[in-house]
């Protein structure tokens, strides 16, 4: 499917009945350069709007929150020792985590890629 | 500044300094030591397996590199340090001289009480003052720092709470979205799940939002004010009644004390515990001359739960309590393992009983002065995000530098330059870029005018393209540019002989 947006910048990308998250171009880009990334580990349940994972800027330190309910598969552990890799590839290979997703349902009430980028926009 | 390369890398009379580690020698000593008898080690595994490799030096080259090294410190008795949030105020040369004093200076924690009785009275004559000046009936003086106060709040309304059988009912601690990052780290580490708080337009807890969280699983709020944006909270009032209302209890982050000593008492405004940075507020050094100290008051609901230890008058003069079995009331603990700060204590008393109540009040006063001229004085250039006036600090955010290609961290950079301390930056979070300055009530208006002048100098560079002042800064001070990324992506944790730095390359 195609990817889905919160308001807090994180995407979701649905395959099957695991999902990928991440934070978005526009999030890395206003975190400044990623120093630190902590995932969650695989089997920790988390309810929609939870804090799933933490990632440190040279700025600010900031969670990235569940976008929608259920279970952790996968965390991504190349970010641990190479967290440049948010700032580099934050839309594919610097994922935060693979969740295994209580409702499907729960993805309706997310912004589609155009809603998102007009979100954006008024953001600027 | 001139381009000349020295022989050796010293610039005039600023001196390079190498490590301690690079000048000493590991085989020489800087003073004479009476061999080691030889004696038959029962130290087992636990000996020593090899050198330490300590740095010898004689007494001239200790003093020269500690010397040079200070001159590479920027302090307040330096320069104008307008660092916000942190109230870098002069510290009175009166408040050392008293530190100093032998009754005060060369006294022990373990010496008996009846040869300190001076030390107790003073003890108990900051504990009055601090008392008096916010409004509340007890004060826990040991908490070491800010947030070690925060962390005895704290403790007090956990205490509270489970004195009433509703620790596993109240969870939840609401937190505003511009509070320090201690508020939530200190409600994380006592177990209760964080709860932001969204900001209004104006800066502001939004009311509405805060009312819509109360609920019978609220332990409390921990709210600062004036806040992190400089701004006080009208609603306060409002605020700590609809959570009295919910069976919550009101934290406030006395940080910004300095904006409203004398003028406001946090007790009138339904505050149940505050800690007071005497090393912001009440004048002791800070910033690397430390310690902090942060002394904790607490409201009649949670005085029966204060900690150990604490000055009461007995039967023979005064007496330090030290045991819950001594104490009248129920104290949930101790949070350090002896006193506290004394030589704080001594310093802070010495400036309020030099100011007085009165010039107490002139503190915040001129504090609130200070910072509304500065940003009087700069809003046509920058960009401020909220309404003023303000209160001790001047927030401004990074909208102005839009088109100009520099950012926040360039601009503050571009100040060191100009021999200032760049202000706090990238803080509050909740504002883009955001620059909080606070100059402080001990700066003169001639001060104030040059870092102004200094100010709109730059904003004058950056809006005409003088990218290159910015991008390079500092270029002047003894190391340029930092490389901050490379610095926490990969950080080298331990010293490296130059040999082994140079055999890992």
């Amino acid at each position: 499917m195609s990817k889905k947006f919160t308001k807090d910048h994180e995407w979701i990308s649905l395959e099957g009945d695991v999902a990928t998250v991440g934070i978005t171009d526009y999030a890395q880009a206003q975190l400044g350069d990623v120093v630190f990334v902590e995932v969650p580990e695989a089997g920790r349940q988390v309810a929609k709007g939870d804090d799933a994972a933490v990632v440190e800027s040279v700025k600010a330190a900031s969670e990235v929150y569940a976008p929608v309910s259920g279970e952790v598969v996968e965390g991504n552990d190349a970010l641990e020792g190479n967290p440049a890799l948010v700032n580099e590839d934050a839309d594919d290979s610097g994922w935060f985590f693979k969740m295994k997703l209580a409702d499907q349902g729960e993805l309706d009430g997310l912004m589609d890629e155009a809603a998102y980028t007009a979100y954006v926009k008024e953001l600027d | 500044m001139s381009e000349k390369q020295t022989f050796t890398g010293n610039r005039g009379l600023q001196l390079e300094e190498a490590l301690i580690f690079e000048i000493g020698s590991f085989e020489n000593c800087g003073v004479d030591l009476e061999d080691v008898p030889q004696v038959e080690s029962r130290l087992g595994d636990c000996a020593a397996q090899g050198d330490i490799d300590l740095p010898g030096l004689s007494e001239p080259e200790a003093m020269r590199h500690f010397v040079r090294l200070s001159q590479k410190n920027h302090a307040i008795d330096a320069g104008l340090y307008p660092l916000g949030s942190c109230t870098m105020k002069h510290n009175p040369r009166l408040n050392e001289k008293m530190a100093r004093l032998p009754g005060f200076a060369d006294i022990h924690p373990l010496q008996p009480q009846s040869t300190v009785q001076g030390a107790l009275e003073l003890m108990d004559s900051l504990a009055h003052w601090l008392k008096t000046l916010t409004g509340m009936p007890e004060v826990a003086l040991s908490p070491k720092a800010g947030a070690h106060g925060e962390l005895c709040g704290m403790m007090a309304i956990r205490a509270a709470i489970e004195a009433k059988g509703e620790l596993a009912a109240r969870t939840r601690v609401l937190v505003p979205e511009s509070a320090h990052g201690t508020n939530p780290a200190t409600a994380a580490l006592l177990g209760f799940k964080v709860d932001g708080i969204p900001a209004d337009a104006s800066g502001r807890v939004d009311l509405a939002a805060f009312k819509e969280k109360l609920g019978d699983d609220v332990a409390a709020i921990m709210l600062t004010n004036p806040n992190t944006c400089g701004l006080f909270e009208r609603d306060i009032i409002e605020i700590a009644d609809a959570l009295h209302e919910a069976g919550g209890y009101f934290y406030c982050d006395g940080a910004n004390f300095n904006a409203i000593v004398g003028r406001v008492r946090p007790g009138d405004l339904g505050v149940d515990a505050m800690h007071i940075n005497l090393h912001k507020t009440f004048s002791t050094p800070h910033g690397g001359g430390g310690p902090g100290s942060g002394p904790t008051v607490l409201s009649e609901r949670l005085a029966p739960f204060a900690p150990l230890p604490y000055v009461e008058k007995g039967e023979d003069g005064l007496r330090l309590v030290e045991n819950n079995g001594d104490a009248a009331h129920n104290p949930f603990g101790r949070m350090v393992a002896f006193h506290g700060q004394m030589g704080m204590y001594v310093r802070a008393l010495s400036y309020m009983m030099s100011h007085g109540a009165d010039g107490l009040r002139q503190v915040a006063e001129d504090a609130v002065l200070n910072a509304n001229y500065i940003l009087a004085s700069l809003k046509d250039v920058m960009s401020a995000p909220f309404e003023g006036p303000c209160m001790h600090e001047a927030l401004f955010d990074d909208g102005w530098m839009k088109d100009t290609g520099i950012d926040t961290l360039d601009f503050a950079k571009a100040m060191i330059d100009e021999g200032y301390h760049p202000m706090t930056m990238y803080f509050p979070l909740v504002v883009h870029g955001a620059m909080l300055i606070e100059p402080t009530e001990t700066e003169s208006k001639a001060a104030l005018d040059l870092f102004i002048a200094t100010m709109r100098d730059l904003v004058r560079g950056a809006k005409e393209g003088e990218v290159e002042r910015f991008k390079n800064a500092p270029e002047l001070a003894p190391r340029r540019r930092l490389d901050e990324t490379l610095a926490a992506r990969s950080p080298v944790l331990r010293w490296q002989s130059p040999e082994a730095k140079q055999a890992a390359e």
